[in-house]
């Protein structure tokens, strides 16, 4: 390492953040590549359901949609609230 | 075997006519009789950057309408008679391409090429999506910037899942990666994705880096394509990249920064 390395090493390039920006980005737009397409309807729908019953927010449901060579898995996460009531 | 090359980005402005004019010459240039398509409908330029733009008289949708031959509408190259170019519509919408339409030509057009680069208009329309179905090859042109990687993540998923090869089974399309508009200069100083970043990301095979250079300029103002400018960086860099797709091993070049005596004397390393 040459003295002028020393001095430029001090701060966070913008090639790191542009690098660190982009796998989260990428890593997150690949997963939800292989998705079914009817994904973001049966999530809506769901949600309508689950209301009925009980008040949650929207993002109090997430579905999540897995694939590997044997099978593929749709798993339902709802968060309930801390004091479940009916809405009027 | 005939092969098909697309050559795809999903970002306009990185280089897909310039690789596309250069590769095409290159691989004419080895002696394979080469044809390139400019899927650029409506907006075709493949013709100005080969220096043909004058000696068009059909295209593509002509002779997808029936209006033409194949051989009335490719253009034989004047440096080079290994190649052919086969120029977009002007006039005509896009929608004037069809599958069944360009999977005739591009077969007719094996029977005579050995590959065949078909220049993608940017974006993930209709006339970039008939460009990328039929491939072999594709070969991904990225600047090391977040919209043009982001891009080619997004085209690598259409290559992936939307592609003839894809929808009936068979192995899929081998993809390359094109770094262009390469600073060695700003990577080292932190200002620009580096190659490792970028192949990091994409997890492509590196076909080859083309610097940010004044001759890429040079060669399209005066039609020509720059792999004909031996003395150029670019024109090296696209050398280098048709030998290696040819198998040919060649040590990656353009990658570190030219290093003047200032730099040789306290650059270190």
């Amino acid at each position: 390492m040459s003295l002028l390395d020393y001095f430029k090493s001090s701060k966070a390039s913008s090639a790191s953040l542009a690098k660190e920006r982009l796998q989260i980005l990428v890593a997150h737009e690949r997963s939800s590549r292989n998705q079914p397409s009817y994904l973001p309807q049966l999530q809506q729908e769901l949600l309508e359901v689950i209301r009925k019953y009980i008040t949650v927010e929207q993002d109090a449901i997430s579905v999540n949609f897995e694939q590997n060579d044997t099978q593929e898995t749709l798993e339902l996460n709802i968060v309930l609230p801390d004091h479940p009531s009916k809405p009027s | 075997m005939a092969r098909i090359i697309v050559v795809t980005s999903g970002k306009g402005g990185v280089g897909k006519t310039t690789t596309s004019a250069a590769i095409a010459m290159g691989l004419a240039k080895k002696g394979h009789k080469t044809a390139v398509i400019d899927f650029d409908v409506g907006l075709r330029n493949l013709d100005l950057i080969m220096g043909c733009e004058r000696r068009v008289v059909y295209d593509f949708v002509n002779v997808i309408n029936g209006e033409a031959t194949l051989n009335q509408a490719l253009i034989k190259d004047k440096n080079c008679d290994q190649l052919y170019i086969l120029p977009a519509s002007q006039t005509r919408d896009k929608d004037a391409l069809s599958q069944e339409g360009v999977g005739k030509i591009l077969e007719e057009l094996k029977k005579d090429f050995k590959y065949i680069i078909c220049d993608s208009p940017a974006g993930i329309e209709k006339g970039a999506h008939l460009a990328m179905y039929f491939a072999d090859d594709a070969f991904i042109v990225t600047n090391p910037e977040v919209s043009s990687v982001r891009d080619s993540d997004r085209m690598l998923g259409i290559l992936s899942s939307k592609s003839r090869r894809a929808e009936q089974n068979e192995d899929p399309i081998k993809e390359y990666l094109l770094l262009s508009r390469y600073s060695p200069d700003r990577v080292k100083l932190g200002e620009m994705l580096s190659v490792d970043d970028v192949q990091e990301i994409l997890s492509l095979h590196l076909l080859g880096v083309i610097p940010e250079s004044k001759s890429v300029l040079s060669a399209s103002n005066a039609g020509i394509p720059v792999i004909l400018d031996e003395k150029s960086d670019a024109g090296q860099a696209y050398a280098d990249i048709v030998a290696r797709y040819l198998g040919e091993e060649k040590p990656h070049r353009f990658i570190d920064e030219k290093k003047g005596l200032f730099g040789k004397l306290f650059g270190g390393k």
